[in-house]
């Protein structure tokens, strides 16, 4: 008699289980990002600057192709999720975002640009996403450093803080571009300037090992890249709060 | 700082046999090499210590090598904290082509003594041959694989990345490119270093069996010029070989000078406590500076002046960090695992020493192994507990074939020594 009891407990304990964990994956991807992935030293002065006196910031994103989802509107794509979740988390403050995308183009060939590209519009904050076009053509680690450190120093001439986003974890392709070397010399030259570098590539590995996105799902369907730039977008406006030290009192 | 290892193997590969030892007695006088060796003769500059007793450390730690590779190949999982790349900044790769290029001098450097130049010179092009061939077998399957990815794979997510599957839409250019070795996928990079070095060993052995200690001169003479004025390969499409030939060559000649007696000259430096002093304190800061990318919190604790000196730590090229951390390493392994290690002989270290017997095949299958893991986790299932089987799965495959294969040899072997043939081209990296 007892073993039956024990052992209807024992059913009853692993249903029970069984619909927690269900549960758990029928709620909401959280996109969670580890405290150390959005902590920085380097501080973003300008934009702290711009907050506090003039209560507008202006952002420019310089990316590649991996910047925007293809076949979607750019309302999905990260660089918009950020104006959004920036607008929603500092409501007294006027965010004004624009993006130049240069597909195809590698390090070298944007920092040459850079001048151009900021000369109009004037922003306070940069948001430079690159590395994936050098890595795919293999370009030489040095000089990729070399380029990135002087389009990162013109963009500071110009009066504008720089953040460096780096390449996406991308586990397809894992056997065919050989990330590392670029990922390492942005950090690098991330050290070496003192700027924030936003780590897109550990980010996005971190949600694909928590289970939050399935980034190896050969899917067609455009719901997950969607999802994906949201969540980026959202924890990049974590990071330049926390990088410019806005207080609270700021945000509201 | 290695040069201990060293000592320590050559007097292995010398020493008399180990009582019980069923190997074949020593074929040739051992005194050459011997720790003691009696003056009788005029000390020849390179000692080939006889054929007896194999050293069981090369093949157990080209075993290791061979096991982390393929680890390291995969994607990071559990077993990924075991590589050693995560406490230091060399890797498994150089042990591997240091062992290697010790081996090859090994055998190679005796049939050139036996059998003169041209003779040593065909078997070493014959090895270069079946290097290659695998090369351009685990190419054959590289490109099944990317072609199914290429083919079934559009997430919307990853349109950029995918873009580096169009040399597929040349597919004449691309495997011309393979076979003259400019075109290679990201894991696929030892063996055509491994060609290259290998190439190059009748000319390194020439030049050691005349000056050993000037051919390694030169040697480090090339690795430097190759820092200074940026020697590299290029590859297909663009870049550049990512093991740059110019610059591993010195791991591969120093390992060729350790066994041809270079390691026994130097064994009073090696066994100095200041050294061994030295290689700990060096392996203790590599070991900090590597926590720190991966506890970032610990970043703060790195002098910055230092932080940029040291960076980016180059593998391509074999920073000078890089080849003092294999050195270090190497000398305390030899001097805390003697050659008579008794676990040396042990059935629970056999599974690294049989797939250290077979270098070669054990190389390719951990390539293919890593390839297939890849391809099982994209279309499986990605977890962590999955990620640790197929590490596990891959690893009990190259025992597998590594004892298969053992079986064969003996068995092959059997009937060679009827007909009073003998081969040890295995110990030149696992043939």
């Amino acid at each position: 008699m007892k073993s039956v009891s024990w052992l209807r407990f024992g059913i009853a304990a692993l249903a029970a289980s069984l619909a927690v964990s269900a549960r758990a994956e029928d709620a909401p991807q959280t996109c969670e990002v580890p405290a150390y992935l959005l902590t920085t030293e380097s501080p973003l002065p300008k934009v702290a600057e711009a907050v506090k006196n003039g209560r507008t910031l202006d952002i420019l994103v310089v990316g590649s192709r991996s910047s925007t989802i293809v076949s979607a509107s750019d309302g999905n794509a990260y660089p918009a999720r950020l104006q959004a979740a920036l607008k929603d988390k500092l409501p007294s403050v006027t965010v004004n975002l624009s993006v130049e995308l240069q597909p195809k183009k590698t390090a070298e060939e944007i920092a040459g640009n850079l001048v151009k590209l900021v000369e109009g519009k004037r922003p306070n904050l940069v948001i430079w996403q690159t590395g994936t076009v050098d890595a795919m053509r293999s370009i030489d680690p040095d000089e990729f450093r070399q380029a990135v450190n002087d389009g990162v120093a013109t963009l500071q001439n110009a009066g504008a803080d720089v953040i460096l986003m780096n390449l996406q974890y991308s586990p397809r392709t894992e056997t065919l571009i050989s990330v590392p070397p670029y990922i390492d010399n942005m950090r690098v030259v991330a050290q070496q300037r003192d700027i924030p570098l936003f780590d897109r590539f550990a980010i996005m590995r971190q949600w694909n090992e928590q289970g939050d996105f399935d980034l190896f799902n050969p899917t067609h369907g455009i719901e997950l890249a969607k999802q994906v730039h949201d969540c980026l977008g959202r924890a990049l406006s974590k990071f330049i709060i926390d990088a410019a030290h806005l207080s609270p009192a700021q945000q509201n | 700082m290695t040069w201990c290892l060293m000592t320590s193997i050559a007097d292995r590969l010398a020493g008399p046999s180990v009582p019980g030892a069923t190997a074949a007695p020593a074929a040739e006088p051992a005194a050459a090499a011997c720790p003691v060796a009696p003056a009788s003769t005029a000390a020849p500059k390179i000692s080939f210590p006889a054929v007896g007793e194999r050293e069981l450390r090369l093949d157990l730690f080209r075993g290791l090598a061979l096991w982390l590779i393929f680890i390291d190949h995969l994607p990071p999982n559990i077993l990924t904290w075991f590589t050693i790349r995560n406490y230091g900044f060399s890797d498994a790769t150089e042990i591997f082509i240091f062992i290697s290029g010790y081996t090859a001098a090994f055998v190679y450097g005796r049939a050139m003594q036996d059998a003169g130049f041209i003779v040593a010179t065909a078997r070493i092009l014959r090895r270069v041959w079946q290097i290659y061939v695998a090369h351009v077998f685990l190419f054959t399957i590289f490109l099944a694989e990317i072609s199914y990815v290429a083919t079934s794979f559009e997430n919307p997510l990853y349109t950029e990345e995918m873009g580096i599957m169009d040399f597929l839409k040349q597919p004449d250019v691309t495997i011309v490119q393979a076979l003259i070795l400019r075109f290679r996928p990201v894991n696929m990079d030892v063996l055509p270093l491994y060609i290259v070095l290998m190439l190059f060993l009748p000319l390194i052995l020439w030049l050691m069996r005349w000056r050993p200690d000037l051919t390694l001169a030169l040697s480090v003479v090339l690795y430097a010029v190759t820092w200074e004025f940026d020697l590299y390969l290029s590859a297909y499409p663009n870049g550049f070989w990512a093991f740059n030939p110019f610059a591993w060559q010195l791991l591969f000649v120093f390992g060729a000078w350790c066994a041809l007696g270079g390691a026994k000259r130097m064994s009073r430096i090696l066994n100095s406590p200041i050294t061994l002093g030295i290689c700990v304190a060096y392996l203790v800061a590599a070991f900090f500076v590597t926590l720190t990318w991966y506890i970032p919190q610990l970043g703060h604790l790195m002098p910055r002046r230092i932080e940029q000196w040291m960076y980016p730590i180059d593998k391509t090229d074999l920073d000078v960090l890089r080849f003092a951390h294999f050195l270090a390493l190497a000398a305390l392994t030899v001097h805390y695992l003697p050659k008579d290690w008794p676990l040396l002989k042990s059935r629970w270290l056999r599974p690294l020493i049989v797939c250290g017997q077979h270098s070669l095949e054990i190389f390719c299958l951990g390539v293919f192994l890593a390839f297939a893991g890849h391809f099982v986790l994209a279309e499986v299932s990605g977890g962590a507990m999955m990620h640790a089987m197929i590490s596990l799965c891959g690893i009990l495959a190259m025992w597998g074939v590594a004892s298969l294969i053992s079986w064969y040899k003996r068995e092959a072997d059997k009937g060679a020594a009827r007909k009073g043939v003998r081969a040890n081209a295995d110990l030149a990296g696992g043939g």
